[in-house]
């Protein structure tokens, strides 16, 4: 049924990151089943699927949050699922993680709150601290906001707050959760933009985790399309969009009805309204 | 049907107080990594305990002045009123001040905690210290618990202060009762290891356990709006009875 | 921002200097650690032949005022006296060295303490004098021993709870 997984990963392509064989089952509920994804070095990648399909939870898995089942995952040659807390803690100061509630913290400003990881992790002198934060500041566009609260902040503007946090150590490796989630078209854009410059520029290897597939084909160099626990398509936007699997079309070309079921499993329609049924008193 | 039903509210209980146990041991494991962080700890002292001054000191004040009344009443009914000093400095030193001061702190300080801890964990700051490579333990919770632990002492001995202030005021000022005698009485008959200190030592436990509660039930609420509301209840529900209980463990040892 | 932060800092300061403050307030003004007296004093000396449940650090009272401490109490190997020095304020020494010193109990049960007696004599209490008059404590138990002794005259061998008895 998958139509493009058949292709090897080509060894020559240096991947960033690398899953193999992941199972997970939380809750009695199978997440993931032999899933394996692979992430080009200084490309974005997207994992796309229907809601509930555990997007955030690779993104968990990736970052050492929760330990899957079986499988493994290397991050930068680093086997994340067996690395101790110290090791942990040390690849993640190599990783920007963007939060879909941008998760700042309410009690500093949003300079402060850029300057967090800066101030934790490094003894700069202040005039350095505040040269860095108003530069990344300045990349999202939020210099003049630096004096502002967190919860004086649109939905927008606090995604660009957290997403500078994000890049302010220069990470190698970035995952947006859900970043075009809730957002008007303009914040939308915006987000989009900064995506693609962050590529360009940095060279980020980046893993995007989304739903909207008109946002998403404009930033995605590849696509993972994860539904059922399995990884049910891969390929570029492109290939996807003209693909003519159920899953694809349903997905992408916007049917209600297909693989992904319109009705919650239920009972029998008609025996649920109490009209008799053939075969039953 | 019902005997079950006990049997697994006791095993629920055993349960919270053992995670809890288990809780504190990893606070205490990440007190040398909070020391990085002293700065927050410094800026809980000042929200716990600064912030609940105001409170404290009107309290302090009133129970004084309730306990002066009352203590002269009695006491004069026995031609003791000299003793007023004495009986109400000790009642204050030994239990009134450290259980009143932790009940209010509970109340005051306790619920903040757990809502502030539990509301960073719905919002998910507390996964973004950890993606920042910042250990909440040590950053947000480690500091909340010494922060408790070193602002109840002072807040009783502000509240003691008051309350003998309350107490002279009413027996003294008002009830006319002589100045030196209600001093001499005092500080003949209370004893700064056995009565004052030992109070302190009592609020130093009260402390820890009433911000270990707290920062327990907001650390393990659930993510919603409710978990975080009833986690707040519980946490003033369970210090309250906690604190009354090792009140009387710690009179029996330190009698 | 470093504003804001150094002023809930102060703030922090002033909250820890006020518990400490209070702290040391009930500690030293309404505690018996008030009664220690630290201005400057002279040594007295009274032998007792017995002082009872006398303690170091009580009151030593003139009039009912305290004007010192008990600050040793030691036997007297040769006498089998207790030996009781006294540390009496400074400002207090105009005191007659024909004066008196007694054990007293505070109340029926209370604390003991050592009251003077004035006398009348020109000459003052030196640094280091002894007192010549002195009289022991007033052992409650005594007192009640002889009472119920010589209350019940027949049986003067048997001791005092049976004869507490036989009054019922």
């Amino acid at each position: 049924m998958p139509e493009l997984l058949a292709t090897p990963p080509a060894a020559a392509i240096d991947h960033h990151v690398e899953v193999r064989g992941l199972a997970t089952v939380l809750g009695g509920k199978t997440i993931f089943d032999g899933v394996d994804i692979d992430i080009p070095r200084g490309q974005v990648t997207a994992i796309m699927g229907p809601s509930g399909c555990g997007k955030t939870t690779l993104l968990r898995h990736l970052t050492g949050q929760r330990r899957p089942d079986a499988g493994s995952i290397r991050v930068d040659g680093h086997e994340v699922p067996r690395l101790s807390r110290q090791a942990l803690f040390e690849l993640r100061e190599k990783i920007g993680y963007l939060f879909q509630n941008s998760a700042l913290l309410t009690d500093f400003s949003v300079f402060e709150n850029v300057a967090f990881p800066l101030r934790q992790h490094l003894r700069l002198p202040e005039a350095l601290v505040r040269n860095i934060v108003l530069t990344k500041l300045q990349a999202v566009g939020l210099r003049g906001a630096a004096a502002l609260m967190p919860d004086e902040l649109s939905g927008g503007m606090a995604r660009r707050v957290a997403l500078a946090r994000a890049i302010i150590r220069d990470p190698a490796l970035i995952l947006y959760d859900e970043p075009f989630v809730g957002l008007d078209p303009v914040a939308l854009n915006q987000i989009v933009k900064l995506i693609r410059t962050l590529k360009n520029t940095l060279g980020l290897t980046s893993i995007l985790v989304a739903h909207e597939f008109s946002a998403v084909s404009r930033v995605a160099d590849h696509v993972y399309l994860l539904a059922g626990g399995k990884i049910v398509a891969h390929g570029t936007p492109a290939e996807l969009a003209r693909g003519d699997s159920p899953w694809t079309r349903q997905f992408f070309g916007g049917e209600a009805d297909g693989p992904v079921p319109f009705h919650y499993p239920a009972r029998d329609y008609a025996a649920d309204l109490g009209f008799p049924v053939a075969g039953r008193p | 049907m019902s005997g079950a039903r006990r049997s697994s509210v006791a095993g629920d209980a055993l349960a919270q107080i053992g995670a809890c146990g288990l809780f504190l041991l990893q606070i205490l494991a990440a007190v040398p990594g909070s020391l990085r962080h002293f700065r927050e700890t410094v800026r809980q002292v000042w929200f716990v305990g600064a912030m609940s001054l105001v409170i404290i000191m009107t309290c302090g004040l009133f129970v004084g002045m309730v306990l002066g009344l009352q203590l002269y009443y009695v006491l004069s009914i026995f031609g003791g009123t000299a003793a007023l000093g004495t009986v109400v400095s000790l009642s204050l030193y030994r239990e009134l001040g450290p259980v009143v001061t932790a009940l209010l702190f509970a109340g005051r300080a306790g619920t903040s905690m757990t809502a502030e801890i539990g509301l960073m964990r719905a919002t998910d700051q507390l996964s973004a210290m950890e993606m920042m490579a910042v250990d909440p333990l040590a950053y947000v919770v480690a500091p909340r618990f010494l922060a408790g632990l070193v602002a109840l002492p002072l807040l009783t001995c502000v509240f003691n202060a008051l309350g003998i202030f309350g107490a002279h005021l009413v027996g003294v000022s008002w009830l006319g009762l002589d100045n030196g005698m209600f001093w001499s009485n005092m500080t003949a008959s209370v004893d700064v290891w056995k009565d004052v200190i030992n109070g302190v030592w009592k609020s130093v436990a009260f402390g820890g356990v009433v911000a270990l509660i707290a920062v327990f039930q907001g650390y393990t609420a659930p993510p919603t709006s409710e978990g975080v509301a009833y986690a707040t209840t519980r946490t003033v529900v369970s210090s309250s009875i906690v604190v009354l209980a090792l009140d009387f463990v710690m009179t029996a040892f330190l009698m | 921002m470093t504003q804001q932060r150094r002023s809930y800092q102060i703030g922090t300061g002033l909250f820890i200097v006020l518990g400490f403050a209070a702290l040391g307030y009930l500690a030293t003004q309404t505690t018996s650690v008030a009664n220690f007296s630290q201005g400057p004093s002279y040594t007295l000396e009274a032998s007792f032949t017995n002082i009872g449940q006398l303690k170091l650090r009580a009151p030593v009272k003139l009039a009912g005022v305290r004007i010192g401490s008990v600050e040793s109490i030691s036997l007297d190997p040769s006498h089998l006296d207790a030996v009781v020095r006294l540390a009496i304020d400074q400002r207090y020494d105009e005191i007659p060295d024909d004066s008196s010193a007694s054990i007293f109990t505070s109340g029926l049960l209370g604390d003991q303490y050592v009251g003077i007696q004035p006398g009348g004599s020109p000459d003052m209490f030196k640094d280091g004098d002894q007192f010549v008059l002195t009289q022991s404590s007033m052992q409650l138990e005594d007192l009640i021993g002889k009472f119920l002794v010589s209350g019940s005259p027949p049986k003067p061998a048997d001791a005092a709870p049976p004869a507490a008895e036989e009054k019922h």
